[in-house]
């Protein structure tokens, strides 16, 4: 169990700067979830919290203590990579194993622990196995076990999911989630790419922006309070409808945002109205688009799958109390 | 089976047969002649005439021969120790540590293996003179590394330029050293690649002449090769060919079964190495 703290932390490749003063605490046990666009710098903060990257400057705390030049296996840390990163020649349990061989530990402790990460995530019977006779998912729970056995006191995921299937990656989720429960004495760090991953697994995230913490909160604190027009626009999906020109002035704010599911379809009152242009049909939903003359399209949810038809003209009602109005530099009015 | 499908395996099996004739009868012609002596070495023939192991006992009589080969076979395992240690460690450099002029290095390191042996003989000769080791295992040892060393460099940095780092990052958060990870983690993976280098730097430094025949002055320093073509016959006009192709054979085998033990080796281990870990 670890609290972190990171104090200004800068990271820069020769000219460019990367990570531009990152203040942020990670609480003993919590799970933090880094989300942002391609590039904004997700990968490399991990790694900075890793030490596989060296800290241009600014002070990294793990309870207290100063890590910025400490190894990286000195720090109590395990980490889980995209591609999983199994070593190939060797078998799962000497995967697991080989962490805690080169940090001289008996046989019969690395045998123990290896046996209960190993039942934790069922895969006991795939010890004797090489990674290449694993599928993908095997694969990413062994890089998991393997984290385990480290018994570290922060866990650092990069990605872990995204090279997995989509019914895989809803498992391993749960398993994570699971994992998360189980050693409430773990600090872990996630990144991700995916909305949901952010929302489910989360305890709080973390937006970050072209090297910048944009906002720090719980999924329901971004959800429903995004900080700026950016947050908005970032979490959830689809992304909050955002209104700018005539539409947003005659709500008193240069940008206007509201969620699909809090727009009602209606004949009276209805405050725009517009032509559906496009419907998708997800089965328990259906979003449709309408066109009410701005930039683009509002997207409307509407639950079950009634049609509408395309070209169709309907009334829109944005239901007032979920209204965001934000000003001119993209900050929330209130 | 369509008479398109029998042309066309007709014509496979014609061309496997070809290529296999083209290589290896130079080889069965050496063997044939080295059991033949006298004057049936000089008549044409294209199957076994009997066995007569005169030549190779005859071989094999002379004082150097099997210490000649002893020194090919010393030479030969040197040199590819030497170049595969330094190699591996260069490679690890090239691939992995970023440093100024890395690409540059690279170009100059396949820049040497392009120079013709003949051009820098010399210029050798005075460094082996110079480092007192003229007339011994080491003269071969020192120019055979040298020679092998750019290829051995270039296709294990390629080679290593190619394993991902995370798998390199995975072992440092498991608390490897650099020496470790070399050793421990890259070593098993590279092996493929080592084994066809190291096969090919000993085939080179086994087979080599010119060095061999440039820095060595006595009948027990000489490697093989040298050895062969200064077999003298009876007399100064004749070549003696049976013992020749004896020498020949007795020579070649090893190599041959070298290759054969590695070759399933090559194979396994180049489909253990090149799945995503
Ligand atoms: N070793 C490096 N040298 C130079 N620039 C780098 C290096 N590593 C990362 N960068 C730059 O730092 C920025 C952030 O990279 P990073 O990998 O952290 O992004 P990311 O948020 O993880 O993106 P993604 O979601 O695509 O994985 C990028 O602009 C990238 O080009
Ligand atoms: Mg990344």
């Amino acid at each position: 169990m670890a609290h972190i703290q990171l104090h200004d932390i800068r990271k820069s490749y020769g000219a460019a700067e990367v990570i531009k003063g990152v203040d942020l605490e990670i609480r003993a046990g919590e799970f933090m979830v880094f989300v942002g666009p391609s590039g904004c710098g997700k990968s490399t903060l991990l790694r900075l919290i890793s030490g596989l990257t060296s800290i241009s400057s600014g002070e990294l705390l793990f309870d207290g203590a100063r890590m910025n030049s400490k190894v990286p296996s000195d720090r109590g840390i395990a980490m889980v990579f995209q591609s999983y990163a199994l070593y190939p020649h060797m078998t799962v349990y000497e995967n697991m194993a080989f962490g805690m061989k080169l940090a001289k530990a008996g046989k019969a402790a690395i045998r123990e622990r290896v046996e209960r990460a190993a039942e934790m995530l069922q895969i006991g019977h795939l010890l004797e196995r090489l990674p290449r006779q694993l599928s993908g998912g095997q694969r990413q729970r062994v890089a998991i076990g393997r984290a385990i056995c480290r018994d570290p006191r922060v866990f650092l995921f990069d990605e872990p999911l995204s090279n997995l299937d989509a019914a895989l990656r809803v498992a391993t989720r749960l398993e994570i989630a699971k994992l998360h429960h189980d050693m409430e004495k773990a600090t872990m760090v996630y990144v991700t790419h995916d909305q949901v991953e952010a929302m489910t697994l989360a305890d709080r995230i973390c937006v970050l922006r072209d090297g910048k913490v944009e906002q720090v909160g719980t999924p329901a604190d971004l959800y429903e309070k995004p900080n700026s027009t950016f947050v908005a626009g970032f979490i959830g999906s689809p992304k909050m409808n955002l209104l700018n020109g005539a539409i947003a002035a005659g709500h008193g704010c240069r940008t206007l945002g509201i969620r699909s599911e809090h727009i009602d379809i209606t004949g009276e009152g209805a405050v725009w109205s517009g032509e559906v242009v496009h419907a998708e049909d997800l089965g328990s939903d259906t979003y449709l688009y309408v066109d009410i003359g701005a930039e683009e399209p509002v997207v409307v949810r509407r639950e079950g799958r009634r049609a509408i038809a395309l070209g169709e003209t309907v009334g829109l009602r944005p239901r007032p109390e979920n209204l965001h109005r934000f000003d001119a530099g993209g900050l929330p009015l209130h | 089976m369509t008479a398109l499908d029998l042309t066309k395996k007709a014509g496979f099996a014609l061309a496997v047969a070809t290529i296999v004739t083209v290589s290896v009868f130079p080889f069965y012609y050496a063997v044939i002649t080295s059991f033949e002596t006298g004057t049936a070495l000089f008549e044409v023939n294209y199957l076994p005439q009997g066995f007569d192991f005169g030549n190779y006992l005859a071989v094999l009589g002379q004082q150097a021969f099997p210490r000649n080969v002893l020194n090919s076979v010393f030479i030969a395992t040197a040199t590819v120790g030497a170049a595969l240690l330094l190699a591996v460690t260069a490679a690890y450099a090239l691939s992995r540590v970023r440093f100024r002029g890395r690409g540059l290095l690279l170009m100059t390191i396949l820049a040497v293996s392009m120079f013709p042996q003949i051009a820098v003989l010399s210029g050798l000769f005075e460094m082996v003179r110079f480092l007192g080791i003229f007339n011994t295992p080491w003269a071969m040892i020192l120019s055979y590394t040298i020679f092998t060393l750019p290829f051995t460099v270039w296709v294990l940095t390629t080679f290593m330029r190619d394993l991902p780092v995370e798998i390199e990052e995975a072992a440092i958060v498991d608390g490897a050293s650099p020496w470790v990870v070399i050793t421990q983690v890259f070593l098993p993976l590279l092996w493929p690649a080592m084994v066809t280098t190291g096969l090919l730097a000993f085939i080179g430094a086994w087979n080599e002449f010119l060095f061999a025949l440039t820095f060595t002055a006595s009948e027990t320093t000489r490697t093989v090769p040298v050895a062969i073509a200064l077999l003298s016959g009876a007399s100064q006009f004749e070549t003696p060919w049976g013992t020749i192709m004896a020498a020949s054979v007795i020579v070649t085998v090893p190599l041959i079964v070298l290759v054969l033990i590695f070759q399933r080796k090559i194979v396994a281990g180049l489909t253990a190495g090149g799945v995503k870990g």
